[in-house]
């Protein structure tokens, strides 16, 4: 058969290394008993000590497991119940994840008085009920060992505690009276809140000559200055990718981390969905110089150095008539590539949309002159609702780091931000904090710049805290707090308002502010009920387009040129973003979705640079390339970059500019004191990744995410724990693809080949219906409910919010990075990611990959005690306490998605102390420790079990949440109420790619999808097996000219080849 | 007979019937019983005070007949203003809820404390409960003498045939004796390995089960004077059953409810299992420190405290147990698993709790299935077509709880 999708360069090659591996399903000994290895227990090394330590030990374990009393249990009731607390049954809050300046409503269940898990609001009409990986998992947040318990002072190299607020308050307030009119600045990440802002208008006005700076970590200064210049506004105005018919991007990763990838993330795929008798989709042409998750989503995509993104620009421009000389190109594809993208924007003028990641000024002017030149604005940019979520502008900061040096900063008040690390010169920041006298923290965790502060009063957690934030102008989400503080914190607001000598709390200061502006009280409870306030409909504008600078801005970006052989890109992972959730071991053990590696960051870089650099050819030198792939240790290259060298591993993935390295932002996280990384900033964020901050440049007017670099290898090992082809489908067909073109001439064409399959065997069973009469199994009829669940492979991006959520939902362990290097990782839902067709730059298809639920499920036979076995409803149950690890069904499912635990990961086992020496002989991070502290266990679902050692688990369709359900519907009398219900990682996802709901009812989502709306895309993995899935999946479309791979051109030699041995 | 005759009979009896129907649908439709169980029992007696009080002739009592009628709508405004009112608030110490009712309704309530008279105590050594014989000692002793008879038969036998066989000039060897006889010994070993596993089995399956727990609560709390003699509703303590996963523990404040009024034991005498007596007026002494109540100042002025009940039903972690699926759903009634529990002086654990235990009463149970003609049940069932149809085409009568998948593992464990 001919190769089509490929996770890995040893699946392309098929080489023998990679054959071996995909055999055997778990790839090692038994733990303890390393020297036993096939040989009997006679022929170890030890056997007669082997044979008494295990003799040994079963017995005492089966002793004291046998003779351990029943532990007396208390059950504690409330001395005066809460009226709206019923102990058992969840309640819903709607409230706001604020992020450094990104926004999103969500809704947060609430159990017994915890969160314990965040879901989308649907109300809000920007995020629509999306939500991000981060999003998911700040909630685990809430719940960090590191947070900061109470004010500090610092005297002498340590912190003390300051017993109350109000000594704390005067404290500063007698600090700062001796200033001697210095000024007082304060320091934060973007803030959007309107309570929040008037609050520092207040203070600002307070004390004369104090200003109030506000930095991004990633900043979107350059666009802030563009518009500034292009419409006369700071500000970054709303797009719409709904609108848009064609749309072209510079190296912005919208799905991604770009400005809002969740309100983007929503709007893109609804142009992506097809629907109806004819099928529309958009068309997304991306341009950019790594490959990141947007761009491995486009139909078209073109790689071009970074220091050629403003030539790409200006040639965009020039062919769409502007008065602008380009650079030349010398890349042939690259310049087709502008050509296709000119055309299809001409063709589309008023329905397309040009957006560009870069943090150029000039850049950002060429942008937009593209975009009134295409009539964007007005249509799918709207001037008249502005996008809040950066104002950080790189200057100011810059301008603050040298009177900070100059001594001419009085005080520093630090919230939300955290320049020690992120700022580009830290160590220029960090000598300048200490010539500031007073400096006050408001971090709510001991982070790098909190360390350097003199006083520290850490802020709630935003699930504790109330508050609000405008992430788009005249667009209200309130935040409402869903648990008393942890700890003895105060809200940042609050600390404002006591050294401005206003006496109120911000609650209170809160709530008079939005009673006031919401009239009534009423309104204002229902408000905080929607967790919204949003105009009715979106009002709609065009700026007024200046385009006077757009000559000047050009020749200066044309003047800039490649200064050497190699460029460095430094860009956000989705599971890290600017790395202020360092400390997630959700967010560290969450695979990349392009990348699949956990726990790091690294050199990215195709094959062709790690030929030239680390001398692997990876796809041509099968040794090489076994050498590579197999091992889990990676070389490593040291990258400098303006005289700073930084020492990281080589990851090859293809896709990425042949003279280009990319580099991860958000880790190397660090404290002052080496040492002193695991106590202040965490367990997890210890030892994760390298900084890659300082590589940032400032150029004059902003800070620059790309630079030449030079690359050497440093001959060194580095292990990386890379979860993909850890379950491989071993190249047989799992998913298919067709062209836009030529679904809509024959929309049968994309699934030819299922249907073929499909038909021989029903033909090969002589009989008439394929579920039925193409198997030995006996069909079972399910009489009420069948669960089943659709996902959209053409929505869905891969940003991989569900898995998060899922882990979230289902007490998923986290393994830290050595177990996930050995294949242990536990998420139940994984997102495929498949490369296929031009190896240098390849088509990318990500597919979620979770337990199939088959009917004739291959696991459910080979289960020695029945553990796991088939509900009437259609679920693969897994039964934990029947399970005795045989791992027998694991190897046997053709998906790779069951999951065994290794080790005791969540200290679920009654045999205590036994992860500390795993951490000890270094078989298990200390990230699972943290897991496991009963703090961070606050955050388990109550519903779900916690796994113990030796027993499998996978995907349960959130059995709790059917069960839930079905219980509502029962005490309702109403079957609809279980028609359309929402798994966690269905609720989780910002494009609605996943549908799930009773297959048996008519009525359901699920059912028109596969039997009405989709049947034309609608396919199961490996149906040829017969094994049934519930899962079914709808094929991929893609809007380009180029040939897909499933589909066959039909006077391509080898096709007709092909078509020949098969007859 | 007559013709006629026959016909005027039938109409009379169907005009006699109707208006008995009718009769009970007008005059008897108001339960005064259910409404004053439902509403008032929580605290009024009929006979006698409560944290209320007594209910029988409070229309003569009070200051004119239709007092009650105005009082029970309007409780918060007549304590502020009516004498009889602040008087009784003043005697009993704890204000009455308000409530909507309709004025049949109270005067049915009214009608029945009225009517009501003290139970008769049934006798407690009923002759048809005599005690069950035991009679395996019996069967035991039988068993052994049939073994021995066999045993010695056996013997008997052999000893016959040696002689028979040394008669006709056959050799056999000296019988070896029955303890050293390979068969006997055999069979012994089969015997005493059967018993033995049969009771290391059931021992190892026995491990975690706690059928009987009775552990010593913190405040001896009886659900016989609670439940059983007072008649309070299981619900209004255990309100989550109907709600939640859990039934829930009262709160300290729900038990002071009832107890700002009750403030000594006055029923019968209390025993504990080692027969000590129970000073009840005691054990609310130690419910008002742990509430912080002072019962003199009728105020809280201590800080209260929760009270640390120990947890009788135990399921293991790996078990998910609804009560509101049982209760509301299901329509269980609590001693179908928890046992007479208004007669449990202290709370014991009545049911195994083993999952054996629990798939038996899901194979017998049957559903609440929806029936189109009568309009009766559960409509959520109504999904399930292929069960509806084949109840009408008479292929089964009734679904249990097993046929819609009740007896899954993933129903009770994920």
């Amino acid at each position: 058969m001919e190769k089509k999708y490929w996770q890995n360069f040893g699946e392309l090659n098929q080489s023998e290394a990679f054959l071996q591996t995909t055999e055997k399903e778990f790839k090692e000994e038994l733990l303890p008993l390393e020297d036993l290895d096939d040989k009997g227990i006679l022929d170890a090394r030890t056997p007669r000590r082997d044979f008494l330590k295990y003799l040994g030990f079963s017995t005492v374990a089966a002793t004291l497991a046998a003779s351990c009393e029943m532990p007396v249990h208390h059950v504690v009731p409330y001395l005066q119940k809460p009226d709206n607390i019923t102990p058992g049954v969840a309640n819903y809050y709607a409230s706001t994840c604020i992020n450094e300046g990104d926004v999103i409503s969500v809704i947060v269940k609430q159990r017994d008085g915890r969160p314990i898990k965040i879901e989308g609001n649907d109300k809000s009409s920007i995020t629509k009920g999306g939500t991000s990986a981060l999003v998911q998992a700040s909630v685990l947040d809430l719940y960090d060992t590191t947070r900061l318990r109470y004010p500090m002072q610092k005297v002498g190299a340590d912190f003390k505690e300051v017993t109350t607020f109000e000594a704390f308050d005067k404290m500063i307030a007698d600090a700062m009276s001796g200033l001697g009119g210095k000024p007082v600045v304060l320091l934060s990440s973007t803030i959007n809140s309107p309570t929040t802002l008037q609050i520092i208008a207040e203070f600002l006005a307070k004390n004369t000559g104090s200003r109030h700076v506000q930095y991004d970590a990633v900043s979107y200064s350059g666009m802030l200055l563009a518009n500034e210049a292009c419409y006369g506004k700071r500000a970054i105005p709303s797009y719409h990718f709904d609108n848009a018919k064609v749309i072209v991007s510079i190296g912005a990763d919208f799905l991604g981390t770009w400005l809002s990838p969740v309100e983007f993330a929503y709007q893109y795929a609804q142009n992506r969905r097809i629907t109806g008798e004819h099928p529309a989709m958009s068309r997304h042409i991306h341009f950019e110089s790594s490959l990141s998750l947007t761009g491995s989503n486009a139909d078209d995509r073109y790689i071009h150095r970074p220091s050629e993104k403003a030539a790409v620009a200006l040639a965009l421009l020039a062919k769409l008539g502007g008065t602008v000389t380009a650079p030349a190109i010398s890349d042939d594809a690259l310049n087709k590539g502008i050509e296709a993208a000119a055309a299809a924007l001409n063709a589309s003028k008023g329905a397309a949309l040009v957006v560009c990641g870069s943090n150029d000024v000039n850049l950002q002017i060429i942008v937009n002159a593209i975009n009134e030149a295409i009539g964007a604005n007005g249509k799918t940019i709207n001037w008249a609702v502005s996008s809040n979520y950066r104002a950080g502008i790189d200057a100011d900061m810059n301008k603050l780091v040298a009177d900070m040096n100059a001594g001419a900063v009085g005080a520093l008040l630090i919230y939300a931000s955290n320049p020690a690390y992120t700022y580009y010169d830290s160590k220029k920041f960090i000598d300048g904090l200490s010539k500031v006298p007073v400096t006050v923290s408001f971090n709510a965790t001991m982070n790098e710049t909190t360390e350097l502060c003199k006083y520290s009063i850490p802020a709630h957690h935003w699930l504790e805290s109330w508050g609000d934030a405008e992430p788009k102008t005249g667009y209200i989400s309130l935040v409402q707090p869903t648990i008393n503080p942890l700890f003895k914190t105060r809200a940042f607001q609050t600390s404002l308002l006591k050294l401005t000598g206003n006496v109120l709390e911000y609650e209170t200061y809160f709530k008079n502010y939005w009673v006031a502006k919401s009239g009534t009280q009423d309104a204002y409870d229902t408000a905080l009920q929607n967790g919204i306030i949003e105009p009715a409909a979106m009002p709609a504008g065009s700026g007024t387009f200046n385009n006077a600078g757009v000559t000047a801005a050009a020749s200066k970006i044309a003047a800039v040129k490649a200064a050497g052989n190699y460029e460095l890109v430094i860009y956000q992972k989705i599971s890290m973003g600017n790395g202020s959730q360092a400390n997630n071991p959700w967010l560290q053990e969450l695979p990349d979705p392009i990348s699949k590696v956990t726990w790091d960051n690294y050199a990215l870089m195709c094959p062709a640079l790690a030929k030239e650099i680390i001398g692997i050819d990876i796809v041509n030198n099968q040794r090489d390339g076994v050498s590579y792939e197999v091992h889990p240790q990676k070389p490593t290259v040291t990258i400098t970059v303006n005289g700073i060298a930084i020492e990281l591993p080589v990851l090859i993935i293809p896709g990425v500019h042949p003279k280009v390295v990319a580099v991860a932002l958000g880790y190397g996280r660090q404290s002052a004191d080496k040492d002193k990384t695991a106590e202040h900033i965490g367990r997890s964020a210890n030892g994760a990744g390298k900084n890659a901050y300082p590589w940032v440049r400032f150029d004059g007017t902003g800070f620059r995410y790309s630079s030449p670099a030079e690359i050497s290898k440093a001959g060194n090992m580095y292990l990386l724990a890379q979860t993909q082809v850890h379950g491989s489908s071993e190249s047989r067909p799992i998913l298919f693809e067709g062209s836009l073109k030529k679904y809509i001439a024959d929309p049968e064409h994309v699934l030819e080949e299922a249907t073929k399959e499909r038909e021989a065997l029903i033909a090969a069973s002589d009989g008439k219906n394929f579920v039925t009469d193409a198997t030995i199994y006996p069909d079972y009829i399910r009489p009420g409910i069948k669960w089943g669940m659709s996902i959209d492979l053409n929505t869905c991006t891969g940003c991989s919010a569900c898995v998060v959520a899922c882990t979230a939902e289902n007490n998923v362990s986290v393994v830290g990075k050595i177990q996930v290097s050995r294949y242990h990782e536990m998420h139940w839902l994984r997102i495929d990611r498949y490369f296929t067709g031009d190896i240098n730059n390849p088509d990318v298809v990500f597919q979620p990959m979770l337990c199939q639920h088959c009917d004739n499920a291959p696991c459910e036979n080979v289960c020695p005690v029945a553990a796991t076995n088939h509900s009437s409803e259609g679920l693969n149950q897994m039964t934990y306490n029947r399970c005795i690890g045989t791992r027998y069904c694991a190897n046997n499912c053709p998906f790779k998605v069951r999951r065994f635990n290794w080790l005791d990961f969540t200290g679920a086992d009654s045999f205590p102390d036994n992860q500390i020496p795993m951490v000890e002989e270094g078989y298990m991070n200390e990230s699972v420790l943290q897991m496991n502290d009963n703090l961070t266990r606050m955050v388990l679902n109550p519903d779900v079990t916690v796994r113990s050692r030796g027993v499998i688990e996978k995907c349960s369709f959130c059995v709790q949440r059917l069960q839930d359900s079905k219980l509502d519907a029962k005490k309702a009398g109403d079957p609809s109420l279980v028609r359309n219900v929402k798994t966690a990682c269905m609720q989780a996802c910002p494009t609605n790619a996943i549908s799930f709901g009773n297959v048996n009812d008519k009525e359901s989502d699920v059912y028109k999808i596969r039997h009405v709306e989709q049947k034309h895309r609608n396919f199961y993995v490996l149906e040829q097996l017969h094994v049934l899935p519930n899962v079914s999946y709808l094929a991929k479309i893609k809007n380009t000219d180029r040939n897909v791979t499933n589909e066959k051109e039909e006077h391509m030699e080898g096709g007709v080849k092909e078509e020949k041995t098969h007859a | 007979m007559s013709p006629n005759r026959k016909i005027f009979n039938k109409t009379l009896a169907t005009f006699l019937f109707i208006a008995l129907v009718s009769f009970t649908n007008t005059s008897f439709a108001i339960d005064g019983e259910a409404l004053f169980k439902a509403n008032c029992a929580n605290c009024h007696k009929p006979l006698e005070d409560f944290t209320g009080p007594a209910l029988q002739g409070a229309r003569k009592r009070e200051p004119d007949p239709e007092w009650a009628y105005r009082w029970v709508n309007n409780v918060n405004s007549m304590l502020e203003t009516d004498p009889y009112a602040k008087a009784m608030l003043a005697k009993h110490g704890s204000r009455m809820t308000q409530f909507n009712l309709k004025r049949e309704e109270i005067a049915a309530i009214l009608d029945y404390a009225d009517k009501y008279t003290a139970p008769v105590v049934a006798a407690k050594n009923d002759p048809n409960a005599a005690p069950e014989e035991d009679n395996s000692l019996l069967f035991g002793i039988l068993t052994l003498i049939l073994a021995v008879i066999a045993l010695t038969l056996l013997q008997v036998n052999s000893s016959l045939r040696k002689l028979s066989d040394e008669k006709e000039g056959i050799y056999r060897s000296e019988p070896v004796p029955f303890y050293r006889n390979k068969s006997y010994l055999m069979i012994c070993i089969l015997v005493l390995f059967c018993i033995g596993g049969y009771f290391y089995v059931s021992a190892n399956m026995g491990l975690g089960r706690m059928k009987g727990y009775q552990p010593e609560q913190p405040i001896y709390y009886s659900h016989k004077v609670h439940a059983g003699t007072n008649q309070i509703s299981c619900l209004y303590c255990h309100g989550g059953a109907q709600d939640s996963k859990h039934a829930n523990v009262p709160s300290v404040t729900t038990c002071m409810n009832c107890h700002m009024g009750i403030k000594e034991y006055k029923g019968e005498a209390i025993f504990r299992e080692n027969g000590l007596q129970v000073n009840g007026t005691a054990e609310i002494q130690k419910l008002y420190s742990y509430a912080g109540w002072n019962p003199e100042t009728k105020k809280y002025d201590k800080p209260g405290k929760p009270i640390e009940w120990i947890k009788i039903h135990n399921l293991p972690d790996h078990v998910y147990f609804n009560h509101s699926q049982h209760v509301k759903v299901g329509k269980q009634n609590c001693q179908t698993c928890h046992g007479n529990i208004q007669e449990m002086p202290e709370v014991y654990q009545f049911a195994e709790l083993s999952m054996g235990w629990c798939i038996n009463c899901h194979r017998e149970t049957k559903v609440d299935f929806y029936n189109t003609a009568t309009g009766e049940g559960n409509k959520f069932y109504s999904i399930y077509e292929k069960f509806h149809n084949d109840i009408k085409a008479g292929k089964m009568d009734s679904v249990t709880v097993e046929k819609i998948g009740g007896t899954e593992c993933q129903r009770c464990h994920y």
